[in-house]
């Protein structure tokens, strides 16, 4: 069983701002961080390889400080490691991601399943694991918060949506995207962390994959960002203060659509 | 302060660090009250290879990846003792209760029973106190009869670490009462062996997530094989295991303290008093000052000592003797001084310190008194005069 991570690095978005002015993130002093829900991918992952047997490889696409969030996955328990990295994916939206990706997959060959968190914690756009299915042309179960059973040729997964579970089975190749419930992600263990130090990451550019600059970056993406803000928010609250048998009728008035009565 | 650790040392620190803030600090105060073994964090230190770090490669463990295990045992247990001594102690134990099979055991008791332990599969306990012999240890009753190929045990050890929890003990007991001390032997007795049984379960002051119990051995026979090193050679190998263990102590109290520490200085930035931070009061600022300045000479000494061990000196009973004193000496006042920093918070179970400050008690006593450690220093030091020798 062969199986691929895809992973993101992104800024701990706990301490995140945004600067007005200029409708960026303010990124400088925040720490990054391996996408948690990637986390629960990874695990998910590192799970069946422990019961089937096989490999685990993780792969992000991203500058050369990228390696870290790769490097913390090794230490985790992920097999190999490869990082996507070309000037010329710089400006990526989620399309041209998501094709990059799929190309690596196609090279490296074999691969049974694509992992991937639901949504990376940055841009929230859960677009870029059904885009590696898309591309790669294989099914997809998205938004997976157990993953059943997995045999060589199948795969059967709960996937959570809002008011209920659909239990899909699927041939394989297949692209998951895991959600939170899935799993505890395992600890960094001490072999992992010297193993990790170890590796050497191999790199692949726009040309090792055999992509060409309309394909990738910023040329290589239908949409733009236009413009980042910080949206108003209304407080339309009202506080009252008194006894609680007031305030409960107040309350119990309100909602009844009695309230001044 | 640097002390320069390797980048493997500092792979044992994080690592520690992570278990402490995912798995140790949510759960601190239940293990406490409820007088529970940890037994779920120590498959995750399992999980992440911790069990071996003091164990040669040769049976399973990485030792020698950290230059010995000895600095890598305190690293580990200082960091686990920042958030629970309750639950490093449980952890540390097991290094103690192996000791005497790595110091002193045969190959084939090393091939057979450290694997298992450097995996984290089985833990380990030590056995040497009893009723009427504690720091004395030439008191030991419990005896072990010779009998053909196999030795039988009779008799009870008390205050158990990991005792009920363990599966593999080394036990001193008596071969030769017209001996004393010199009639003393180690055995490895393994959980299950036929009339070895578990006796209560102590209720404790501090260290409450430990297990620490009674042993009874009722005409318990265990394989001649299972006698470590030669009949006699019993408070040889204890002293020997002692002077190896204590920088462990001393570790878990260093550990112990900086939490304290910690806490004390968050809670001084954030309370309010007379319209300042409390940390502005110099009464607060001094006592701030102090508890760092011991916390940090204590922790000097423990890794210069620990790092002596691992460097392969032979004689360091005065060194392991004084750091412990120090260390567990400096916890007992820091812990005290936290609780007075968080005032009537401090005095509270909401909040870590008084928990700290019961946990911090212990290493001011166990793996020999700090009177014990005293004398042991002192000889040390009469010797050396008398011998004219320069230190």
């Amino acid at each position: 069983m062969r199986i691929v991570v895809a992973v993101k690095q992104v800024p701990d978005t706990s301490e995140v701002r945004i600067d007005e002015e200029r409708g960026t993130l303010i990124r400088e002093g925040v720490p990054s961080i391996l996408n948690p829900f990637d986390e629960y991918a990874l695990e998910e992952a590192m799970r069946w390889r422990d019961e089937l047997g096989g490999s685990v490889t993780v792969v992000t696409m991203g500058p050369p400080q990228a390696e870290a969030v790769l490097r913390e996955a090794v230490s985790m328990g992920a097999d190999d490691a490869l990082l996507l990295s070309d000037r010329a994916f710089a400006g990526a939206d989620t399309w041209a991601t998501s094709h990059t990706l799929a190309r690596a997959v196609v090279k490296m060959g074999d691969v049974d399943v694509v992992m991937t968190g639901k949504q990376a914690i940055d841009g929230d756009t859960a677009q870029t694991g059904p885009g590696i299915a898309a591309s790669l042309d294989w099914p997809q179960i998205t938004f997976v918060g157990r993953v059943r059973e997995l045999t060589q040729d199948s795969i059967t997964a709960e996937r959570y949506v809002e008011g209920g579970c659909e239990v899909i089975r699927s041939s394989l190749p297949v692209v998951i995207t895991v959600l939170k419930d899935a799993n505890t992600p395992r600890l960094p263990s001490l072999r992992g962390k010297m193993k990790a130090r170890k590796m050497e990451i191999p790199v692949w550019g726009m040309h090792d994959l055999g992509l060409s600059p309309d394909e990738v970056g910023l040329d290589g993406s239908p949409t733009r960002v236009v413009r980042i803000m910080t949206p108003e928010t209304s407080a339309c609250g009202e506080i009252h203060r008194g006894e609680p048998g007031e305030l409960a009728k107040l309350i119990a008035d309100y909602l009844l659509g009695k309230e001044g009565e | 302060m640097n002390y320069f650790l390797s980048e493997e040392l500092n792979d044992i620190r994080e690592v520690c660090a992570e278990i402490a803030e995912k798995y140790i600090i949510p759960v601190r105060a239940e293990l406490d009250e409820e007088n529970r073994f940890p037994s779920e964090i120590i498959k995750v230190m399992a999980e992440s290879d911790l069990c071996g770090i003091y164990i040669p490669e040769a049976y399973g463990g990485s030792a020698e990846m950290f230059g010995g295990g000895s600095m890598a045992l305190c690293v580990a247990t200082e960091e686990l003792s920042r958030a629970c001594g309750g639950v490093a102690v449980s952890f540390a134990a097991n290094a103690l209760g192996a000791m005497p099979i790595l110091i002193s055991g045969s190959e084939e008791q090393k091939q057979k029973y450290l694997p298992d332990l450097a995996s984290g599969v089985k833990l380990a306990a030590f056995a040497l106190t009893e009723p009427e012999a504690g720091s004395d240890a030439g008191g030991v009753k419990t005896k072990a009869i010779r009998d053909g190929d196999s030795y039988v045990l009779n008799g009870t050890k008390q205050w158990i670490t990991n005792g009920g929890e363990a599966q593999i003990y080394t036990v001193i007991a008596q071969t030769d009462p017209s001996r004393g001390a010199r009639g003393l032997s180690a055995f490895i007795v393994e959980e299950g062996t036929p009339g070895f049984s578990y006796g209560k379960k102590e209720d404790k002051m501090g260290i409450r997530a430990s297990a620490t119990r009674e042993l009874i051995f009722e005409d318990c026979r265990v394989p001649a094989e299972n006698l470590i090193a030669r009949e006699g050679f019993g408070f040889i190998v204890a002293m020997k295991t002692l002077d190896r263990s204590r920088p462990g102590v001393a570790a878990q109290a260093v550990g112990i303290a900086q939490g304290a520490m910690d806490e004390a200085a968050r809670y001084a930035s954030e309370r309010i008093q007379f319209g300042k931070r409390i940390d502005s009061f110099q009464a607060v600022q001094f006592m701030l000052a102090d508890m760092a300045t011991q916390i940090e000479a204590a922790r000097a000494l423990v890794y210069s000592t620990a790092r002596m061990i691992d460097a392969g000196e032979k004689k360091f009973e005065k060194e392991s003797a004084m750091a412990k004193v120090f260390a567990s000496d400096t916890a007992m006042r820091v812990t005290t001084d936290a609780v007075q920093i968080l005032g009537g918070y401090g005095y509270m179970k909401e909040y870590p310190v008084e928990k700290m400050m019961r946990d911090a008690k212990i290493t001011q006593i166990y793996e020999g008194t700090n009177q014990i450690q005293r004398s042991v220093i002192a000889s040390a030091v009469i010797k050396e005069t008398a011998s004219g020798s320069r230190k």
